[in-house]
């Protein structure tokens, strides 16, 4: 096999233009599929991030009132819808909140550890809810405890009260207080009054999943407060009722006052709030997922192509050289190391490419550093293309017979 | 001798039909994938109001100092103070001018029937149809008098007139928004353009079509807060007035200046107004100003979504790919005709000649592969809600220039793909060619 590469290196210099392009191709292939498999593995771990919370069975109302209402009054009418929603048949919890895990953006806070603090230690998002709020999210509470009905007090929108006291994510207590002491803790939220610590929950998502947000992913904090203005309604049903729960709740909420507006795409299932907030994610993967393949089978065919056609040149000679003596194995050892030279010098060039255009996109779009795996993963898949390229014409080589070196042409 | 060619070409073609597919679908193939991401990069690259974009202006002001601007790059806040909005508008330094944001109100129908419901609403100053250019199908705007009296007029949008009043004139007329009546003194025209540039901050630069026009100092009187995001670096403090007087940023501001020096003097004028409110103990930093057009503004506020510029990159370099593949199966194929190509030169045929045949072979390919990446491009501009927001999806469309585009990109990058096996094909020895027979 070794004794073989001079003469094929000689061989190649009298088609260079040929080895050329296929060479640059791979390599231009290499520096895509790099990038394009890099950039679906990245989607794809956003696609599995888990939320917390319990999705199949969750549904979110938008809910507004038509009428411009008083505080008070639009705080009955919030205990009116409650109560009819909690009451429902199929509905095991129900809470009014200014937003949802999910929803891409809202409401974040600065976090700081004292009053005059004035570097954030974490971004949080806020979320409202009363005592219902965990039970209803199916949030996992493993530290301190639950809000009583006692703290619970009614906000209008733009009403700014610190809560006396709040419950926060494991994430964001780790962050504020990496030593693991942060029930009964005071923190500050843009404001002179601390709010006390008193419970910490496993995890919850935030509502923003931008990338720009990623380094505050899970820091999430929840308040005693009802939102009495324009809130959102979240339903926990029982098992398997969901379905049936999309059209009820809606309809028993008109039942209950019709002057408020509740659009259709207003009411979401999880499974609707998930594709919404992760649809470029998904529709990226998929999309450099066929150009992947797309891609891959356009440079298959072009080294078939080009090797046939190398092949039909050089009949006569494989003709000369059977008959001298090599096996059928010999000419097929030579068009598949001719490749695997050929697919070498491309893959050198496309590695620097891949890199060179990786660097690229981190500049340009804050893409992540490519990691070595996904080069070297490129490299093998294609030499091994190559090699499978050109095995169909390399076996139609090594069948021609020794009799062609006789012929003309 | 083109239509001849153009024969020889489409014969040769047929001749080996592997090849022949081979080259289409990788043109075909590259051709779409670029134009799809294009159709998008196109749509959302767009400019939304040709005629004027150099003339309108959003100002920003740095209300928050130094070390908030450091984290955006020295740049001041994307939207403004009610304080500064109110500063700017009394001050009238430009030709028109408007402070806006999105106002959440309801539409109750005056049929018990029918259920309220919510369109995107805007609050502005009767400034603002002038300033873009919005068209009215009935009646008008309503006038800078009715700013300053607060008045309860509206103007509504086509969709909104055809629901309400089933597409009458409906000037005169009252509108019911959260429970209080309102003169409608205009109907618009189907307005809709993309990018959504006057609200580019809230709305990411698309959205539907905007159906309802307020008046801003109506909206402020009534206390009707922001639908779209507002920003507080401090805490505001209790209640609507501290809000409104506080620090927080949540109003857009678009200023008409018609010719390149007022927009000189418009900018001079910002940095006196920075410089004073730094005089009066507002401010504790030098003015940082800025004035964009909306060309700029777009471009600010990123309003391209970054995938379709990587999608687009990624297609182009797929197409360039597809091409590279093509010069090796064209190579192979001229090559392999190197003795017809010795008797036609043979017979006297000179090298132009042999260059016009072997590109207007390859512009046949282009054309086949254009052909089907006009298909392609079809089946991708369906399929493009997968990768984009739904109110961008809607943008990418398969129009006539598109299809002209696909087509002329097809021909021409294959016809430069022939270049060099057309040259090496040109190169081929007569003599030789015909001795080895």
């Amino acid at each position: 096999m070794m004794l073989q590469i001079k003469p094929i290196l000689s061989a190649l210099r009298r088609h260079k233009a040929g080895a050329v392009l296929i060479a640059l191709q791979t390599a231009l292939t290499l520096a895509i599929v790099c990038n394009a498999l890099f950039i679906i593995q990245q989607r794809v771990a956003h696609l599995s991030a888990p939320s917390g919370i319990d999705e199949a069975n969750l549904l979110v109302i938008e809910n507004s009132w038509a009428d411009k209402l008083s505080k008070e009054d639009a705080d009955a009418q919030q205990r009116a819808d409650l109560m009819v929603l909690r009451r429902l048949p199929g509905v095991q919890d129900a809470v009014a909140s200014n937003s949802y895990p999910m929803r891409g953006g809202g409401w974040d806070q600065f976090i700081t550890l004292t009053p005059d603090q004035t570097t954030a230690v974490g971004d949080a998002a806020v979320y409202l809810g009363d005592e219902h709020f965990m039970d209803t999210l199916g949030v996992k509470l493993i530290a301190g405890r639950n809000f009583r009905p006692d703290e619970i007090r009614p906000i209008a929108n733009r009403e700014n009260v610190m809560p006396p006291v709040t419950i926060v994510t494991k994430t964001l207590a780790d962050k504020l207080f990496p030593d693991g002491s942060a029930l009964g803790k005071p923190i500050y939220a843009m404001s002179n009054t601390p709010t006390t610590i008193i419970g910490i929950v496993d995890v919850l998502q935030t509502q923003s999943l931008a990338d720009w947000q990623m380094r505050n992913a899970y820091q999430s904090l929840i308040w005693p407060m009802r939102l009495v203005g324009n809130a959102y309604y979240i339903l926990r049903a029982k098992p398997g009722q969901l379905a049936m729960l999309r059209k009820e709740a809606v309809k028993a909420l008109y039942a209950q006052n019709r002057m408020r507006v509740i659009n259709d795409d207003g009411v979401m299932g999880y499974a609707e709030v998930r594709q919404k907030a992760y649809d470029s994610d998904y529709g990226m993967a998929v999309l450099m997922g066929v150009i992947c393949v797309v891609l891959l089978a356009i440079t298959a065919a072009g080294i078939v192509g080009l090797t046939s056609f190398w092949v039909g040149q050089r009949r006569k000679q494989i003709g000369v050289r059977r008959a001298l003596g090599a096996t059928r194995g010999d000419i097929l050892g030579y068009f598949m190391t001719e490749n695997l030279l050929i697919s070498v010098g491309g893959a050198v060039v496309g590695v620097l490419l891949a890199i060179a255009m990786n660097l690229w996109m981190v500049t340009r779009f804050e893409m992540h550093r490519l990691s070595l795996f996904y080069v070297l993963a490129g490299v093998l898949l294609l030499l091994l293309l190559g090699q499978g390229a050109v095995l169909a014409p390399a076996i139609r080589a090594s069948r021609v017979s020794p009799v062609e070196a006789t012929r003309s042409v | 001798m083109f239509a001849y060619y153009f024969q020889l070409g489409l014969r040769s073609l047929r001749k080996n039909p592997l090849l022949t597919a081979l080259m289409v679908m990788a043109i075909g193939f590259g051709v779409a994938a670029s134009m799809t991401t294009y159709s998008v990069f196109r749509a959302t690259s767009n400019n939304p109001i040709p005629q004027k974009s150099s003339q309108l202006f959003v100002p920003q002001i740095d209300n928050w100092g130094p070390e908030d601007a450091q984290r955006n790059n020295g740049e001041p806040p994307q939207a403004i103070t009610y304080t500064d909005a109110i500063g700017l508008m009394r001050d009238h330094r430009a030709k028109r001018q408007t402070a806006l944001y999105p106002a959440g109100l309801s539409i109750v129908p005056a049929d018990a029937n029918q259920l309220p419901f919510h369109e995107n609403t805007y609050a502005v100053y009767a400034d603002a149809f002038a300033m873009f250019d919005i068209p009215f199908r009935y009646g008008g705007g309503w006038t800078a008098a009715e700013d300053d009296s607060r008045a309860a007029v509206a103007v509504i949008g086509k969709t909104l007139n055809d629901k309400l009043f089933h597409g009458e004139n409906s000037v005169g007329r009252e509108i019911n928004l959260d429970g209080r009546s309102y003169r409608i003194t205009g109907v618009m025209d189907h307005w809709d353009p993309q990018p959504l540039f006057f609200d580019a901050v809230n709305t990411g630069g698309f959205d539907d079509p905007t159906q309802l026009f307020v008046p801003f100092t109506r909206m402020i009187e009534l206390k009707v807060p922001t639908n779209g995001n507002n920003n507080c670096n401090k805490d505001p403090g209790q209640g609507w007035d501290n809000w409104l007087h506080s620090e927080c940023i949540w109003l857009g501001f678009w200023a008409e200046l018609p010719s390149k020096a007022e927009a000189d003097a418009y900018r001079s004028y910002l940095s006196g107004y920075a410089a004073e409110q730094q005089r009066a103990g507002r401010f504790r930093w030098a003015p940082n100003v800025r004035l964009r057009n909306v060309v700029e503004w777009l471009d600010f506020e990123k309003v391209v979504p970054a995938e379709a510029k990587i999608s687009l990159l990624v297609a182009l370099g797929f197409l360039i790919i597809c091409l590279v593949n093509t010069i090796g199966l064209l190579l192979a194929k001229f090559m392999r005709r190197s003795s017809e190509i010795g008797v036609r030169r043979a017979l006297g045929a000179a090298r132009s000649e042999i260059y016009m045949q072997f590109l207007i072979e390859a512009a046949a390919v282009g054309l086949a592969g254009g052909l089907l990446g006009l298909l392609l491009t079809g089946v991708g501009v369906y399929g493009i809600s997968l990768i984009f927001d739904p109110q961008v999806a809607r943008l990418a469309t398969l129009d006539v220039p598109l299809v002209l585009l696909t087509l002329l990109v097809a021909i021409l990058a294959t016809v430069i793909a022939a270049f060099y096996p057309t040259w090496r094909a040109a190169q081929v020895q007569p003599a030789w060619q015909l001795k080895s027979n």
